[in-house]
């Protein structure tokens, strides 16, 4: 006999709110006329997002196992998570409402007939937002999910949207095409490997739940080689979504073929779930089999934070260059993970929300920097900038300073808040790495840093477009956090302490 | 300890400043460099009335802080933004806003003609205030702020001529150096943490004498670091040179007087760390000795004005560093030549941008000559300098570097003599070079085009210099007068007794033989030209005028003489530097840029390589994981 499920709908009411806005917005795509609907999926993705941080702020205090059948927690780490997801995903609406950046109709043939009427009779199809709700109701499950299943499930609905954003840049529509389609493929990839080690771990385990397999291996009468093969493969779907050596190749690609406000998004949400399921994951499920996995872990980090520092030297383009940053960034990250103590899930939180606002005004400065046939991404061209427009070309260098952990920036303090749970954890090798990959990382900034304001500007015709009023509001924040996280931390910190708890 | 309120008043006045002139724009054209010079001045008359202040209390209250909020606070990771003010940081704010007025002033006239000088009052005042806030922050992660903020600073004040197409590699250069300087910093401060858990200055005080030898000298090591990268210590020593790329005034104040000091700071700040650990005080005493060395040797080999001024400060701090591994006084004594030097070389570098002023931005000394009688005031207040860094009783550097050969040679045995050695021989060298410079520049026949007109600088720029001067006069005698800066020192640097361990050589032994090698030093410049110029007869000047002068009558014999037998030998030790050193550099950034290259040609585009790649991860995974648990 089956009962009914109970669910929760008081607590769960922060993703219903995002997914109910989603499903509203295909209403809006199908039935509402062009003249207003732009403005009306603008509307209903940041009104929705809003009232879901409403709930979030509502239920902050809540905590419970049960909501959905035993499915999902509603903790502090997981609450932290979705309003960290929802905030930074409000910015990026605002970068993508700038509509210019995105095909008119998707499903044109780049070049043809269509494609080109479509843009001159400004035919423009909406669907981003939407779909960009839908990755958002994903990216909130993902990280207070507790059983493999709907991490599963988590991880489809986030990744599924993303693949059909990643392709819908208006210029260069090939590469952004091809970027799609690689993501696809490696993703569809990945998650077969989540799949598996799943099953590994339910083979080994007899429970999909993370509480029941932590159980297992306390207790440790199962077979060794099904739970080391499932934390293997579960693994690498995960360190495929945050971007880690040597499961990153993908994201250089697909960050460069995506349109950029898309790929910001990517960026800092994807990122934000994906430590967030990461984390609970080996904080919650597998912290009991630390010495089978720390040792990789460690040195998928070590590899990580080395490989995403150097190679973001040798690039050209500045969302390549960006890309490989947030490999070293995910590196930075693993280090929480292995911390595997409080001090250590802190600092990451602390991290996701000063590395979301940096990547995403980051990602928001190159949509600025255009000539006649659209974004100008070669780095070459870049040179010279902070004195065609001090202003952009500051906030930009703000961004990087940040990104290169020097102090009174968010990066700072996000870095030493990390570095220091790590080391006291014991775990000194991956500390230096990070230290010393942070200071390579900061030579490729820096040298950002002088191509924009210390060499002569390359006479062509780069200009900056006068933003528009939501992608300034949205530069402003992302700057300000940027710089408040920096300055006075304790803000936030304090709120990373209340929230740095699991439920298991 | 003493609370204060207004200590925050030094960092925000030139702060304020630096926000104001930047963001007002062209605006405050008109009068943002008046702005920026009085704001710095009213902080030294701050510093000046907290440090009479504080000669007005006694014993531990002479020491001032001030809260100015929690920077970070949670659960045992807490660090206020606090300010500490006391014997030893009012010693550098005194110089910082002192010197740092005398450069504004200097910088109202030799930048007058550029259209953007308000931007680099701004940029003064921004360094002004980054460098306060180094010396004054009372934790280690304070002075991480400070650190990186005069780094940035520098940055921007070395690239104010960005015109200059050799900037990019030196600015590189600089920042290799100090990025791994930094990371030095930031792991002390971790190791510091996670050792004592907390990084207050007076924290580590309390908790270094129960820390292991190890930890200890771990920290040193990397505070040591971080130092060698500050102030352009061996080997990360090869920045400094092309940091002359800036304006002259940069290079006085930020090249010379401060911020290159900053190392210096840091290890004497540092004193509980280093007392702990035997082992951190020999890697001081050895980079400072090559250093000193190194510096002096590369000094003899450059005809560029500011490189050899440059060369001669990395020699100098060598001189600091080295005595500031020396045991108690020997931090004290690091300070003391520190605070001379401060003046001295300050004052040499405005004098070789009066020099440049009057020159049309000439560096080569081979087309000086003769300048001396051109620029009358010039030349005394450098020459007084001169006496100052060369050693000449009564002078300033006299005194302090004397205490330091002292030092050096009272270190004991084998230890002893090397070190003793080695700072004579430095001494001797740095007679050498200097006499050549001035040679070169302010005496013998002029060399320059007709379409150079030197004359003496406008009043705004030779006052700054003429009290610097009395600086290098004066101080030496005032710091050393009965021990008066040792003393004053001595609560924070824990360097009461006046001599370190026993006293093996008497001064006034080791005051004859740094005067003989003061003498040697001169002398070789003098018999070097001697020997291969047979002095042109009868007028009535010195010596040096007569070699330089025959510089001019045949320019090509001066290249080879000026060339010969002891450029020889540097030119070699020019070409280690270059070839080593900054090979060492080059090779280092060639690895990561080659790497990088190879990292890119993996990234094929491909989905097929992707995903191989993917599975051989995936398998390496499984295969370590097995590994790990067999």
């Amino acid at each position: 006999m089956f009962s009914a499920p109970v669910l929760n709908y008081s607590l769960l009411a922060p993703i219903l709110i995002v997914l109910g806005g989603a499903l509203l917005g295909v209403l809006v795509e199908a039935f509402l006329g062009k003249a207003i609907r732009a403005t009306a999926q603008l509307a209903i993705s940041l009104g929705s997002l809003v009232l879901a941080f409403a709930q979030i702020i509502r239920i902050h205090s809540e905590r419970s196992l049960t909501a959905a059948v035993n499915s999902v927690a509603i903790d502090g780490a997981s609450i932290f998570f979705q309003g960290t997801v929802l905030v930074l995903a409000f910015i990026g609406i605002l970068f993508i409402a700038d509509q210019d950046n995105f095909a008119a109709q998707a499903s044109a043939i780049p070049g043809s007939e269509e494609e080109r009427s479509a843009i001159e009779t400004g035919k423009q199809q909406t669907e981003i937002f939407p779909l960009t709700l839908f990755a958002v109701s994903g990216m909130m499950l993902f990280p207070m999910a507790t059983d493999l299943i709907t991490l599963f499930v988590a991880l489809e609905v986030l990744s599924l949207p993303l693949y059909l954003m990643a392709g819908l840049s208006r210029r260069r529509r090939l590469l952004s095409q091809e970027a799609a389609l690689k993501y696809f493929l490696l993703g569809a990839f990945s998650s077969a490997f989540f799949l598996f080690g799943s099953a590994f771990l339910y083979g080994y385990s007899g429970s999909l739940s993370l509480s029941g397999i932590a159980n297992a291996i306390t207790a440790g009468n199962g077979n060794d080689i099904f739970l080391l093969i499932g934390i293997a493969f579960l693994s690498v779907g995960l360190l495929f979504k945050v971007g880690a050596v040597p499961f990153h190749s993908w994201t250089p690609d697909v960050y460069q073929g995506a349109p950029t406000p898309i790929t910001g998004f990517m960026a800092a949400c994807t990122k934000v779930a994906a430590f967030g399921a990461t984390l609970r994951i080996f904080y919650v499920g597998l912290s009991a089999a630390q010495w089978e996995w720390k040792p990789i872990i460690t040195t998928i980090s070590i590899l990580t934070m080395a490989v995403g520092a150097i190679a973001a030297i040798a690039q050209r383009d500045v969302k390549r260059a960006l890309a490989f940053s947030s490999i070293a960034h995910a590196g930075f990250l693993l280090t929480g993970v292995i911390a595997l103590n409080k001090a250590g899930l802190q600092a990451s939180l602390f991290y996701v929300v000063a590395y979301g606002f940096t990547t995403l005004g980051a990602f928001g400065i190159v949509t600025l920097v255009r000539d006649s046939a659209g974004e100008v991404t070669d780095l070459n061209r870049w040179v010279g900038l902070g004195k065609k427009s001090p202003l952009i070309a500051g906030t930009f260098v703000l961004f990087l300073i940040s990104f290169a952990g020097i102090p009174l920036t968010s990066g700072f303090i996000g870095k030493f808040s990390l570095f220091n749970a790590a080391y006291e954890s014991g775990n000194i090798l991956v500390v230096v790495v990070g230290v010393l990959s942070s200071a390579v990382a900061a030579f490729f900034y820096l040298r950002i840093v002088v191509m924009l304001f210390f060499t002569e500007p390359a006479n062509d015709s780069v200009t900056v477009v006068i933003p528009s009023v939501m992608t300034r509001i949205a530069i402003t924040v992302c700057a300000l956090a940027t710089i408040i996280l920096g300055v006075y931390p304790s803000l936030l910190l304090n709120t990373a302490q209340t929230f740095a708890n699991f439920l298991a | 300890m003493t609370t204060s309120s207004h200590l925050v008043y030094l960092i925000a006045l030139p702060l304020i400043s630096a926000a104001l002139l930047l963001l007002l724009g062209r605006k405050t054209d008109k009068w943002g460099h008046i702005l920026a010079t009085l704001v710095s001045a009213s902080a030294f008359g701050i510093g000046v009335s907290e440090f009479f202040a504080m000669q007005g209390r006694t014993g531990d209250a002479r020491a001032a802080t001030q809260k100015i909020f929690s920077w970070i606070s949670v659960g045992t990771f807490k660090v206020d933004a606090s300010l500490l003010l006391d014997q030893l940081s009012i010693c550098f704010v005194l110089l910082i806003t002192g010197v740092g007025t005398l450069i504004h002033i200097y910088s109202i006239a030799y930048m007058s003609h550029d259209h953007d000088r308000r931007r680099f009052f701004a940029y003064l005042n921004l360094f002004i205030a980054a460098m306060l806030l180094l010396v004054l922050g009372d934790s280690y992660l304070n002075l991480y702020v400070g650190w990186e903020g005069v780094g940035l600073a520098s940055y921007l004040l070395i690239g104010f001529w960005n015109q200059k197409p050799a900037y990019a590699t030196a600015a590189k250069k600089a920042f290799v150096a100090n990025r791994v300087g930094d990371v030095g910093l930031s792991l002390a401060i971790m190791i510091a943490f996670a050792q004592f858990g907390t990084v207050t200055f007076a924290g580590v005080k309390a908790g270094a004498p129960h820390a292991s030898t190890a930890a200890l000298t771990a920290i040193g090591a990397m505070l040591l670091l971080a130092a060698a990268g500050k102030s352009a210590q061996f080997p990360l020593q090869s920045w400094l040179g092309d940091a002359m790329a800036g304006p002259t005034p940069v290079s006085a104040l930020i090249h010379a007087a401060t911020m290159v000091t900053a190392g210096v700071y840091l290890i004497t700040r540092s004193n509980f760390i280093f007392d702990g650990s035997s082992t951190a005080r020999l890697m001081v005493v050895i980079v400072g000795g090559i250093t000193l060395i190194f510096g002096a040797l590369i000094g003899t080999a450059k005809d560029d004005i500011k490189k050899a001024l440059a060369a001669s400060t990395m020699s100098q701090i060598g001189y600091m560093i080295l005595a500031s591994g020396l045991g108690p006084v020997g931090y004290a004594i690091a300070i003391m030549h520190l605070l001379t030097h401060g003046f001295f070389k300050a004052g040499m570098f405005l004098g070789a941008g009066s020099v440049m002023h009057g020159m049309d931005d000439e560096v080569n000394m081979r087309r000086y000559g003769g300048i001396g009688k051109l620029m009358p005031i010039t030349f005394a207040t450098f020459g007084l300098g001169y006496l100052a860094i060369i050693g000449v009783p009564p002078f300033a550097g006299f005194y302090s570097k004397d205490k330091i050969i002292e030092l050096a040679f009272n270190a004991g045995g084998t230890k002893g003599i090397i070190l003793g050695g080695a700072t004579l021989l430095g001494a001797a060298i740095t007679a050498f070079y200097m006499t050549r410079l001035i040679v070169m520049t302010f005496t013998g026949a002029k060399r320059w085009d007709e379409k150079a007109h030197p004359h003496e600088s406008p009043i705004l720029m030779w006052l700054p210099m003429a009290v610097l001067a009395v600086g290098s006069v004066a101080t030496g005698f005032l710091f050393n007068s009965g021990n008066s800066l040792v003393n004053w020192l001595a609560p924070v640097l824990n360097s009461r007794n006046e001599v370190g361990g026993e006293e093996l050589m008497k001064p006034i032994v080791v005051s004859a033989l740094a005067l003989l090698a003061v003498i040697i030093g001169v002398g070789i410049a003098v018999g070097m030209y001697r020997k291969e110029v047979p002095v042109v007869a009868p007028e009535k000047v010195s010596v040096f005028t007569r070699i330089v002068r025959k510089d001019l009558m045949q320019d090509a014999f001066n290249e080879a003489v000026l060339m010969r037998p002891g450029q020889k030998l540097t030119e070699g030790l020019v070409k280690t530097d270059y070839f080593a050193i900054d090979g060492l550099v080059r090779l280092v950034a060639g690895i990561f840029a080659s790497t990088s290259t190879a990292l890119r040609k993996i990234q094929n585009g491909y989905v097929r390589s992707y995903a191989l790649i993917m599975v051989g991860g995936a398998l390496a995974l499984i295969a370590t994981i097995w590994v790990v648990t067999l």
